[in-house]
Parts: structure tokens; sequence; C-alpha cells
């Protein structure tokens, strides 16, 4: 059993495409090598600024002999078809396996080295490879994602011999750019290139050059009384863009905290890729950041400091340029300037969304306790800042941005606020609006876009979704769930969009492990009330778990079975069951069973009671088992038979009010 | 830091077209025609069609109409310099000339974080893209690097290594001065020192004022509708030799490009008009493209 190594050197991979690059590599190598025959014990790979590796444990130095079976004519087939097929395989006719009627050949191919194997194999990696985006690069054809340098490709600590557009495999490879001695080396396993490459500083492991940032960035830190703003995404970032990453802390002048917080972090982060620090004692930003250098500077990083603060000075110089302005500016002058900008050609200007927006707000605030004047007033300034300096340079500041130029203008509070979180929540971890205004806005925001979309027949299919219309849909539901509102969404919604709010929900909820079958279930009742949908499906749920609720059901769906079959021969008029004579007790029993609760059942129902009604429901269970093992429902006499139907009908109707038990699984 | 010719905004300019001449490159001199970037010099976008070698390099001055701040901001111009290389095809040790050029000005790469950052350059107006970085030394874009693959829509084989410094942003960081106004022009030790400002301030102011507030939008719209037709007939028009005049429609191409540059600072294009003048041009740049390839000997 041997190693192969294989380096793919080229000039720098963007940063955001070497994880992928990397699984890909592995995936591609997996699959060639298990189709060869040559099942690996372990494949590990590693992406970085300027190489992609891969590492393959255990594989056998040749190939084992491959036999193949070739499905050939049918037996009785014409002579030409039957001599093709001989022609084709080389075999003599009575080489040829019969089965069920067909020839069969049996090919074996002697297996060759594995080096040849490899050797095809990156070939087939490098021109085949899945990058997002690739290039030519001289006057080669070649693709990569950036021109292609070198290949380090070992075997057994051999040369795998190959060339690829003129590039010739090799075992060498190149250290930092900067860093070291320059020198290339070579490396024969993964051992020695491991070693050699952190002996000419590269960290071949995004995970190792992410826990040496986040190490030394806490440690500058707390050398400076300061705390590391963490950011995942971040992180994932500056760790492909350095191969010896060296976090370095630089001063920010502190008269730009007079900026808005998220300003100073948003262009930390886009323009410059550098971490936010906060004071731990107050926990509002610092006048610091922390930039990921890709050295070990021979000044200590004092001069790499002192150019990225400059830089970043120059940058908050703008933010702030934008800020004066759109404060000078104001509202009136974007919306005027938004009543000329397409927001999509089939659904007008943006000033008719913001008057669609409008209306909603105005329709919804009495719903969920806001001022309809006042939600109004905020949704019509809602959209201005889309044409403010600084959203135009920051998009991912929109809403943000209005709610403090309202707060500038000195608007109303409530209204700033509305502003500021119309477009919340804006992913999963983020929380939902709860002031009633905001709420307001926030949905009419959400369900303008949906109706819209949904209007011109722009709905999201399987990937699909330019609008991030699911989105929206599960800001809605959770802005309603999370508060409690008691909307009816049919008023507000087509019959198809509730149809895309319910698959949302079923999402929502099945993620939070209820059962798909019963937000089924309780859809079917048509209700369009997305908190009673909910409680309906928790205490149907919780009904469920018990014993007597599962038995229930099981009862239930013999009823079911039992009317269905007798409403297809439609002999049957359903009418009230009545107290026969000599009837079984089982029959009586059920039947006052049935009759005591029902008025409670809906009651508790009606009420939302939801819990009570599945509590006194489960309490059938005894007379409805006793009654299926006592009692024969068909009867010889038909009025008797009758009656026994209509009495399994008023069961399932009376829970049927609860839920269509008849789409329960189970 | 290794001394520069002078400490000066020419001594940069002087630096890099001894160090790219030295490289084999065509020094030129700036186009006589308003652009918004040098790559739209025909040194690089006609000529990075084609077949045949071409190294160049060029200073060119670029006008940005959006970008006038009235001579304010330390650090936007509406009119400024960038430093344009094109080597076709790109030498495999391109991304080392690079770095070389800037030991040259003085940075030093054991000294100052220099990195490749993703970037990946788009041109809609003149239907070229490639694929590259943006240069970062010390989180400062220094220059953009591009490997053109396609301009005018017709794809570069082979293909062309193009480098743009922003000159001015280059010279600031260089000479550690916050405000473009405050560089140093030619020689401070010399009788007349003269800074950025002295030469550039006042037209800034001029040009911000013309571009925002007082330029005919009306104007611009006629000259756009007019030039575009020319373009059209020019092209049908034969030269003394039998070939199409594509270096003169090309200068009217650049013509529309600048007014449409001119009409969107003043706000008077709507989104759904950008796009649309955008395609106008594009499709004017791709006949000039189309007809250049068309009269290129092969190599």
């Amino acid at each position: 059993m041997a190693q192969l190594l294989l380096e793919l050197f080229s000039e720098e991979i963007p940063a955001r495409m070497q994880g992928n690059a990397a699984r890909e590599l592995e995936r591609m190598a997996r699959e060639r090598l298990t189709a060869a025959g040559l099942t690996p014990e372990r494949l590990v790979s590693y992406a970085g600024p300027r190489r992609l590796t891969l590492v393959v444990e255990g594989l056998p130095v040749a190939q084992g002999d491959v036999s193949e079976e070739l499905k050939g004519p049918r037996v009785g087939s014409p002579p030409q078809a039957i001599e093709g097929f001989l022609k084709k395989t080389g075999l003599k006719p009575d080489q040829l396996i019969e089965r069920d009627g067909v020839y069969y050949a049996t090919l074996t191919k002697t297996g060759g080295p594995t080096s040849e194997i490899i050797a095809r194999m990156v070939d087939e990696i490098v021109r085949g490879f899945p990058w997002p985006r690739s290039m030519r690069w001289g006057n080669g054809t070649l693709r990569w994602v950036r021109p292609l340098k070198r290949i380090l490709c070992v075997f057994d600590r051999q040369i795998v011999p190959f060339d690829i557009d003129g590039i010739a495999s090799g075992d060498i490879t190149e250290g930092h750019r900067f860093m070291g001695n320059g020198q290339p080396f070579r490396a024969c396993d993964f051992t020695e290139y491991r070693e050699a490459l952190a002996g000419h500083f590269v960290v071949l492991d995004e995970a190792d050059r992410k826990a040496t940032i986040l190490k030394h960035a806490k440690a500058a830190c707390v050398a400076r009384g300061l705390e590391l703003v963490e950011d995942e995404g971040l992180l994932e970032e500056v760790s492909g863009l350095a191969e010896w990453p060296v976090p370095v802390l630089g001063d920010m002048d502190p008269a730009f905290l007079s900026l808005p917080p998220e300003v100073i972090r948003t262009s930390m982060r886009t323009h410059q890729k550098y971490f936010a620090l906060r004071d731990p004692k107050t926990g509002l930003l610092a006048p610091h950041f922390l930039t990921v250098a890709n050295i070990e500077a021979s000044d200590g990083g004092i001069e790499i400091a002192a150019g990225n603060a400059r830089v970043l000075s120059a940058r908050l110089d703008d933010a702030r340029f934008f800020w004066d302005e759109d404060i000078k500016v104001g509202f009136e002058p974007w919306l005027g300037k938004l009543s000329g900008v397409t927001f999509h050609a089939k659904l007008g200007t943006m000033a008719q969304r913001i008057e669609r927006i409008v209306a909603l707000a105005r329709q919804i605030a009495p719903l969920v306790g806001a001022d309809p004047d006042k939600a109004a007033e905020a949704a019509s300034l809602a959209k201005a800042d889309l044409a403010s300096g600084m959203v135009g340079e920051f998009p991912e500041l929109q809403g943000l941005m209005g709610g403090y130029y309202a707060r500038a203008a000195a608007m109303d509070g409530e209204i700033a606020d509305a502003l500021r979180d119309q477009y919340r929540p804006m992913g999963p971890s983020d929380t939902v609006p709860t002031a009633p205004l905001s709420v307001a806005v926030a949905l009419a925001d959400k369900l303008d876009t949906l109706v819209g979309f949904f209007s011109i027949d722009e709905k999201p299919t399987g990937s699909k979704d330019p609008y991030a219309l699911r989105r929206s849909a599960l800001g809605v539901i959770r802005i309603v769930l999370e508060n409690a509102l008691r909307l009816p969404m049919g008023r507000l919604v087509s019959d198809d969009l509730w149809g895309f709010f319910a698959d949302r929900l079923k999402v929502t909820l099945r993620d939070q492990g209820k059962r798909h079958d019963l937000v089924d279930a309780v859809f079917a009742l048509g209700d369009d009330d997305l908190v009673r949908i909910v409680e309906r499906v928790e205490a149907l749920s919780a009904f469920l778990a018990t014993e007597n609720g599962a038995n229930l059901l099981t009862g239930y769906k013999r009823a079911t079975n039992i009317l269905r079959a007798e409403e297809k021969k439609s002999g049957w008029k359903n009418a009230p069951s009545y107290l026969r004579d000599a009837e079984p007790p089982e029959e009586t029993e059920l039947r006052r069973a049935l009759q005591e609760r029902d008025p409670y059942i809906r009651a508790a129902i009606q009420d939302e009671r939801f819990g009570e009604a599945m509590k006194r429901l489960a309490e059938l269970r005894g007379s409805v088992d006793a009654f299926f093992e006592k009692v024969l429902v068909n009867s010889d006499i038909p009025e008797e038979r009758e009656n026994r139907l209509n009495l399994l009908a008023e069961v399932r109707g009376l829970m049927d009010q609860m839920a269509d038990f008849s789409l329960v699984a189970g | 830091m290794p001394a520069l010719k002078t400490l000066s905004f020419q001594g940069l300019i002087l630096t890099l077209h001894e160090y790219w001449s030295h490289q084999g490159c065509v020094i030129l001199q700036p186009y006589d025609t308003e652009v918004g970037a040098g790559t739209l010099h025909p040194a690089t976008v006609l000529r990075a069609l084609g077949n045949k070698p071409w190294n160049a390099a060029y200073v060119q001055p670029s006008r940005r109409p959006s970008d006038g701040r009235y001579g304010k901001n330390p650090n936007r111009l509406q009119h400024y310099y960038q430093y344009q290389v094109i080597l076709k095809p790109n030498p495999a040790d391109m991304q080392d000339l690079y770095l070389g050029s800037l030991a040259a000005i003085g940075l030093d790469p054991k000294l100052h974080d220099i990195r490749f950052v993703e970037d990946d350059w788009e041109n809609p107006t003149v239907g070229a893209w490639g694929l590259g970085w943006e240069v970062w030394c010390d989180g400062m874009e220094v220059s953009q690097y591009t490997y053109m693959q396609q301009v005018g829509g017709l794809d570069c084989t082979p293909v062309a290594g193009e480098l743009t410094y922003g000159l001015e942003r280059l010279a600031m960081y260089v000479f550690g001065v916050d405000n473009v106004y405050d560089l140093p022009f030619n020689d401070p030790a010399s009788p007349a020192p003269k800074t950025y400002g002295d030469v550039f301030l006042e037209n800034e102011r001029q040009q911000s004022a013309y571009n925002f507030e007082v330029l005919d939008v009306d104007m611009y719209r006629r000259h756009f509708e007019d030039i575009e037709a020319q373009v059209k007939r020019v092209l049908q028009a034969r030269g003394p030799q039998g070939q199409a005049l594509v270096l003169p429609a090309y200068d009217l191409v650049l013509k529309t490009s600048h007014y449409f540059n001119l009409m969107n600072a003043r706000g008077a294009i709507a989104v759904a008009e950008r796009a649309s003048y955008i395609g106008r041009i594009r499709d004017l740049c791709k006949a000039c493209a189309q007809a250049w390839v068309d009269q290129q000997e092969p190599a």
C-alpha cells in the first residue's frame, strides 16, 4: 500500500472558492480511483491561497485485473448481430454466456500500474475541474481558476510522469511568496511536504490558519484591553487570503466613532476585511481594527498597521461624506428620485411599490395594534434610503440607514424604528420586530414583495429563488408566530400564495420536529390563522403521543374506511343516530359518551383550548374500542346498519372539528 | 525605502516608465480623447485582440464625472491618472514582473503586506471581461491585475495581461500623504515646487460644477445620437488600402462613452435607460472590435 500526494500550485485562488475546491478535488479523485478498482483507505484535501492539495493513503501499487460484463444481442438474433458482437468483444462463439435469453461477454482487462491510472486521473481532474469561473492565460488553451504553475504528483515517493498542456509533473513546489528563502523545494511524501511548507512559511490546513488567526488576534486584543468582535464569515475569508496569517492591530481616529457603528463595521468588513474591536467594559466599538497580514514584517508590522490605518481613514472619510450629504438631502428628494426608478419591469416603479406598501401597512396596522395613519406614514418613508448615498455604497445597510436618518431628522422614534426594522428578520439567526408599528411595516414590505411576484408568476422553483421569496414568506411566518398575531391571511394573499405559506410553515414546523402529516391534517380545515394552525398542530402532536390518542386514531381510521366504502356505494344517507331497542350496550355507550362530550369539545375548539379538546376526545377511546370489538356494523337489518354508520359518522364529524385525521399517518 | 528618481508624482511615473521600458514595453503617451479608464485606450482595447504580440505601457488621464467632489474630498477626483501596462501574451512570470515594479517604486514586500485579492474585471460598455485581482498593499488597492479573456465580445487569443495602477493613490501611499492635493507634483527642492493641488484643484472645482450643475443634458443626448449614427457610417467606409476605418470609428465610440458618463453624473439617466445606453455603446464597440480583428494579418 502506498501514498499519493498531489499539489496543484497556481496563482492566487479566490478565497471564497477554496473550501469548495478542496471538496471537489477529493470527490473527483475518490470517484475515479473507486471506478478504477483502487479503493483508497483515506483521502484528505486542503486548499489555500496558492494551492490545492490531495493526499490519498493506502493505494495498491498496481490495479487488480478488472472484469467487465457486456450485454449482447438476444439469443436467436440475426447472425450479423451476433457476429458484430463477437467482433466487438474479440471473443469466440463458445466464450459467450447465455442468460435469460441474452448473450453476455465477460472481458478481463489486466490491471495496469496505479501510477498510470493516477496520471490519467489528474489529467481529467485538471481539465474538468468545476471552478465557478475559469480562465485561459498566455498562449495556452488550458483553463484553471488562475494560471496553473506547477503540478507536484508523487506516488510511493516516485514522480508520476505526465504533462498537461505544457506543465510537467514533478516533486517540486514553492513556499511563501515573500517570506523564507524563496527557493523551490522537493517533497516526496506528505510528511516531508507538510514540514517543508511550514519551514517555508505556509500553513497548509485552513483549520490551522483559522486557529492561528483567532489565537493571535485575541492575544493582541487582550494586550490592549480590547475584545475581538468575532465574525465567522470574515474569518473564513481572511484565512483564504494568507498562507502565513499574522494578525496586526491598528488604530482608528476616534472621531469616526460618531458614525453609526454598523457603518464602521460594514466599511471595515466589506472594503478592508478588518475585524472590528470593542471595549469589553462598555460593549461599544473601540477606535481600533484588526487586519490579518500575510507576512511577519521585518519591522514587526508597524508600517502595515500605519498603512492600513490610513486606508481605513480614507474609507471612513468617504462614509462620513455620504453621511453628511445624506443628512443634508433628506427623505423628500430621495422619494422624488425613486419615482423614476423601476422596481421591476412588470411591477412598476419604486413609487408605485411604495404606494402599495402604504396601503398594506394601513390595512394591517389595526390587526397588529398599530396606528393606521402612523403606519402609512412610516411605510411612505421606508424605501427612501435606497436613494441615499450610503445605501448606494453599502446596500446591506438599507433600512438601518433610513432609521438613522429619520432620527437625525427628528422624526417620531417609532417611525424611525419601523424604518430600521422593516427588512427583519434578515436570516434565521436574526430576531423579529416586536413594536406594533415596526411589525406593520415589516409585514407590508414582505407581503407586497410576495403578492407582487406571485401575481406576475415569478415563483421560486427548485433551487431558484432570485427574489428571495422563501425568505420573505418565512419572515412573515416568524413575525406572526413570534408576536402571536391573529391575522386572517386569506384576506391578505391569494390561494396560490397561501399554499406557498403553507409549504413554508410545514418546513418550519418540520425543522422544529413536528410531523409533516399533522400540518397537512390541520391545513385541510381551511383555517388561515397561522397562530391557530400551529396551536392545533401542537395539540395534535401531544395527543398522538399518548396511548389513548394513538388508539383513537386507529378507531377513526377504521370508522373512516367503513364510511368511505359506504359513501361510494351511495346507498346510505347520513342522519342522526338514535337509540334503538335491543341494541348492544357498547353502541348505546358510545352514543352517550359522544353526546356527553360533543358540546364541551366544540366549545373548547371554539375557544381555542385545543389541549382540552384533545383530552376530551381521547376519553372516547374506550367507547370506540369497545364498539368495534362487540358491535357488527354490517348488520343484516338495514335500519340497524344505517344507524351504526350514522354513529360512526358522528365520531368522525366530531374528530374532524380538530383536524382531518384521515391525513394523519399511522 | 530605495530612492525614486525624485520624491514626486512625476518621479513615480518616470520610475514606472523606466521599469516597463526596461521590460521591452512600447512607452506610449496618453490618448487624446476623454476615457473613463486606461483600458479604453485603443492600445489596450484593440491591441488585446488579434494574435500579434504587444507590450505597451502608458499614462492615461481618466475621467469619472460621478466621482467629482469639488476638490473637497482628499481621495476622490473626477479626473485622475492611471498607469496602464499590457503584455500580450502574458508572460509566465507576469506576477513577478509586477512585483518588481512595486519594488522599483519603493514598496518592499518584506515590510509591506502585499496581497492578490479576487476581483473579476468587467467592462460592460466595451463587452470585455477578465479574471484577476485587486492588488493590496497594507490594505490599499494599488493596482488592478487582469488576464483579459474577451474584448468586444471576442475571445482574446492569446490572453493579454493587463495592469492598472491608480497613480494618485499609489503616490499618496508611497509618499505617506493623506490628501491628494498635497502630493508633490515635481521635485519639492526645485525652484518652483508644485503640489498636485497647484496643478489640479481648480480643475476639480470647475469640472465638478460643470458635471453636476451646468452641463446641458439635451445637448449630450443629441451628440450621442449623432455620433452613434456616425460610427455605423464610418465603419462602412474604406481607407486607402481598402481597410475599414476602425480607429476613427473607435474614437467616436469613446465619445459616446464619455457623454454617457457625463449624463449619468448629472443624474439624467434613469435606471431602465442606463442598461439601454450601455447596450448601445457595447454594440458600437463590438462592431469596431470585429472590424479590427478582421483586418489583422496572421502573425
